[in-house]
Order: C-alpha cells, then structure tokens, then sequence
C-alpha cells in the first residue's frame, strides 16, 4: 500500500531501528574494536593489534573453551532430542493424566534457570542430597558430581537436559498432531507393525520438527551461562569455563575487556556457523519429508 | 498379535508415566519439601524425605534476609515494562514492513531479521560501557530499553499483518481514522493472539533472567528477585539448603502458576516458533 505520507514508514521504523542500532548494531561494531586493544576499565585503552587473539590460541584458552562448549552444547542436545521424541510419542494419548504429566516435563522449561540449578546443586550435594543418598543406600559409590573436574560439565548438562527435554517434547508433539491418520491406516493395511510404522512414517515426518529442535537448542546451549555461575563458577578448574562464563569472567572478575572482546568475536562467528547450519538443517529436512 | 502389542504399548507409556513422575515432579517434591524443614532435621538426616511437622521457618528467614516484596516489584515492572513496550514498538514497525511501500524496505526488514543473531551475550560488555557513560547502569531504564525491541516480536507481528486485506486499511483511511488509530484501535485488536503469545513470552523469559540484571546492577534498589534467590545460597554456609528452597519455591511459584493458568497460550507461544 502507498504510505499517507511518504515519512509515514520511517517515522514507524524510527523507534525499532533507534534500539537495534544502539543496542545491537553498534555495540557488535564496539565489539570487534575493542579486542584490538588492551583495557581494564579503568586506565585508557590502548592499541595492541591482534594480541589478545594470539593469546587465546598461544595459551590454549580458546581451544580449551571451545572444546569445553561444544561437548556441553552436543550432549545437551543429542540426549534432550532423543528423550523429548521418546516421551512426546510416549504421552500423545488423550486424557487429564497425561496432559498433567505432558504439562509437567514442561513445566521445568518454564521455571527459572537459577530455580533449577539451585534445586539441582542440592539433590547433587555430596553430603545430603537426595541422589547421593540414594546411591549410598544402594552401595554405589556417590560422586562428587559437582566438584570432580572430569564429571562438572556433564552434570550440569544433565541439569540442562532435564530443563530443555520439555521444549523438544512440545515441539515433536505438535510435529506429531501434523501427522495425517490416514498414512498410519495406509501402513497398517501394508502390514507394517508398530516399529516400522514409526520408522516409515512417524520418523520422516518429523524430521523438520527434530531440525528445528535440534538447531535452536544447538545455538541456545552455545550460550549457556545462568547454570555454569549458579552451581560451579566455571570450575573446578575451569573444567566448566564455557563461552560465555570466559567472557563474563574476563571483564568483571579479571577486567580483561580487550580479551573478553575478542572472545566475543569468536564466540560471535561460531554463533553464525551454527546458524548456517541451522538453515541448511532446516532446508535439507523439509526437502526430505517433500520426496517422503 | 495387535491385541498383544497394545498391551505391551499401554504397559510402555505406563512405565514412561512413573518414571517422568519421579524424574520431573521428584525434584519439585524434593524442594517443597526440604522448604518446609528445620535446619537440625536436615544436618541430622538431609535425605529422609518427611518433615516430622511442617515447619514456615525457612520463608520467615527469607523475608527477614531479603526484601521479597521489593525485588518481585523491581522483577514484574521490568518483565512488564520490557513486554509491553516490545508490543507498542513492534506493532508500527509491523505495519511498516508488511503493508506500506518504501525505498528500502527489504534492507529494513533484513537488518531487524539479523537482530535474531545478536544475542545479549555479545552486546553486553559495550551496552554496559555506554549505559555506564550516561549514568544509567543500576537503573531500570538500563534493564528495560535494551530489550525495547524483540526482533522476533517485530518479525512475528510482520507476519501476521500480512493476512489482514488491504481493503480494511484503506476503508478505516476513508473513515479519517489516523494511521495510529490504525495501528493501535483496528490492527491490535485483530492480532490478539500473536501479541498475547509474545507478552507471555517475553514475560516469563525476562522474569527468569539472570544474566542481564547480574551485568547491570550492582544495588540493591533494582535487583531482581533470581539474583536475591541466587545470592541466599552464596551468602549461606554450608548446609542452610531449607532457606535456598525456600527462595527457589517464591521464585518458581508465580511462573509455575502463570504456566498452569494460561498453559496453552504459552504452549501455542513456542510452537509458534517451529
């Protein structure tokens, strides 16, 4: 439609793109400027070039984080994909019990992420909580799951999983309401028992949902952080550090804006790999479900 | 052979229903009530279950170590402000970019799209500098603005204005009802749903957050209640778990009822986003 008045779109505009531009736009800019140079927030900036990135890889800081992030990121989302489609085909079933149940899964992604790290760092206490407890009550040796620097980041990804299993639980679930009955009649009229069915239909059709789910969880894991400063402080010995955690940690424990920055940027760049892949997922699973 | 697989089916989801009980509504258990205990009971046996008597301690010490009414205030009139400020901008900016023709259109409507890529986490160092440089850092207005615009808010409400038809904004043009008028009395109404998803969401998720308020304050004056909850456990020793729960069960309660609520309005929030 032509506008009333040819100003009328960009008066419209004005106040989103004053936000983006000072909030989103400009600070990436600021960003990128900063890592080349060496600050502490207190003393004036100064030039370094492309010192502080040549730190990160001569002191194996960003390999270490990127390693540390990435293996959070994939088992939070292979195991929290796998349970949410288990569960979401699990309690497809009409009646209040299994909505309750459905609404409980959920309800952790709900909750706040300081909520459930709290509740979490006490049923994994080593001295009183109840998963210690439990296990010592069945002669098994109780971890110390939190201060155990091989064993931390993967108890706080199990911590994750049990927040997120719901959202992919909901996503598949709307995946599966998108199913039509009559390919399920179709297959058993072909004789195909319940596995194959899944396999032959339930499965192809929800690709796109599980592309969708795995991707988004993918680039929202990238950026954890609420769970790492609640529960392990990115320790013990940095074994929890992830991304983000080095970042916050850089500026407002070791005032290293300049090293924080440029851990930033490439903290940045991943989040754009991943978003590529993001959409080629997302293209490749709907060109498949298309042919099936 | 049917028979004997629905049998086996029905017996599956009932075994998936008592473990996902105990896997997911275990550990709410487990906080109410380990809040509702006394300290000697916990350090004498942590792990038994059963309070012998339902003991309010907990909350009363919570009350008494952190001003709850204050930070739930500062905590809602952010969530709030934030929501309803990203649905009076986006609602323009909607119109804009699905109804009205302009030189640049596509470059506007591919910048706010790539705003989906720019999260807080990137930005937060710069914004606290230059928040800092104009005095506002430990001010609402430094939790608020930032997220004045949802990208997604701003994409989601493109979207749906594009099904409305041209024809009733231009008989609402006949009437002499002004482009605001327009925006605000005729467009707003017809997207109910879409902007009632995004209030949800954007306020249980600016409710929950921990990373923005923990960057920008430093006072006691504006933080948020996830912070207070947070610090109960940094500032107890040792084992005062039954406080920490106690905090963890004003925190989760409003959210969790909230959700219990308006369930499927949260529910049709998410999916929307597949």
């Amino acid at each position: 439609m032509k506008p009333r008045r040819p100003v009328h779109p960009f008066l419209f505009l004005a106040p989103t793109a004053l936000v983006l531009g000072l909030f989103f736009f400009w600070p990436l800019a600021i960003v990128l400027k900063n890592s080349f140079y060496r600050w502490d927030l207190l003393t004036p900036p100064e030039y370094v070039g492309l010192s502080n990135y040549a730190l990160l890889l001569s002191s194996g800081e960003l390999s270490g984080t990127v390693l540390r992030t990435l293996s959070y990121s994939v088992v939070v989302v292979t195991v929290s994909l796998a349970l949410g489609l288990g569960l979401a085909v699990a309690l497809d079933r009409p009646g209040r019990l299994y909505a309750f149940v459905r609404g409980a899964v959920f309800s952790a992604y709900v909750v706040s992420w300081v909520a459930v790290a709290l509740l979490w760092m006490w049923i994994l206490d080593a001295d009183g909580g109840l998963l210690s407890t439990l296990l010592r009550k069945l002669g098994l040796p109780a971890l110390s799951w939190l201060g155990d620097p091989r064993v931390a980041l993967f108890a706080l990804a199990g911590v994750s999983i049990w927040k997120i299993t719901g959202y992919s639980m909901v996503i598949f679930l709307a995946g599966l309401q998108d199913i039509p009955r009559s390919l399920y009649e179709a297959a058993a009229l072909d004789g195909a028992g319940p596995l194959q069915r899944f396999r032959h239909v339930t499965w192809p059709m929800l690709r796109p949902s599980a592309a969708f789910v795995g991707t988004t969880s993918l680039i929202l894991s990238f950026q954890a952080f609420d769970v790492v400063r609640v529960m392990t402080q990115g320790g013990p010995v940095k074994s929890t550090t992830v991304f983000v955690y080095a970042i916050y940690e850089h500026v407002f424990v070791n005032l290293r804006v300049g090293r924080a920055s440029a851990l930033t940027v490439v903290f940045f760049v991943f989040l754009l790999l991943l978003t590529a892949l993001q959409l080629w997922a997302w293209r490749l699973g709907t060109a498949r479900t298309g042919r099936a | 052979m049917q028979e004997r697989w629905r049998a086996g089916k029905l017996a599956a989801s009932w075994f998936v229903l008592l473990a996902v009980a105990l896997l997911w509504l275990g550990p709410y258990a487990w906080m109410v009530l380990t809040s509702l205990r006394t300290l000697p009971e916990i350090v004498a046996a942590p792990a038994w279950p059963l309070p012998k008597s339902i003991q309010f301690e907990a909350y009363r010490e919570v009350l008494h170590a952190i001003p709850v009414g204050r930070y739930f205030l500062n905590t809602v009139a952010m969530a709030l402000g934030i929501a309803i400020l990203q649905i009076l901008l986006a609602l323009p900016a909607g119109y804009a970019l699905a109804k009205l023709h302009f030189t640049g259109k596509k470059v506007a409507f591919a910048l706010v799209l790539a705003c989906l890529l720019i999260p807080a986490q990137v930005t937060f160092v710069p914004v606290f500098t230059m928040l800092g440089s104009v005095g506002l850092v430990n001010t609402m207005g430094a939790l608020v603005l930032p997220f004045g615009v949802s990208a997604l808010g701003t994409f989601l409400v493109r979207q749906a204005l594009l099904s409305v038809p041209d024809e009733m904004i231009e008989a609402a043009r006949l009437d002499g009802a002004s482009e605001l008028r327009i925006i605000y009395g005729l467009l707003a109404p017809m997207l109910r749903p879409t902007l009632a998803s995004l209030f949800l969401f954007s306020f249980v998720f600016h409710y929950n957050d921990y990373f923005w308020p923990l960057v920008m304050t430093t006072d006691d004056e504006v933080r948020t209640l996830p912070l207070a909850v947070a610090l109960l456990r940094e500032q107890g020793t040792g084992v005062r778990w039954h406080i920490v729960m106690a905090g963890n069960v004003i925190l989760s309660l409003p959210v969790l009822a909230l959700f219990a609520a308006v369930q499927r309005q949260i529910l049709r929030a998410v999916t929307a986003r597949a």
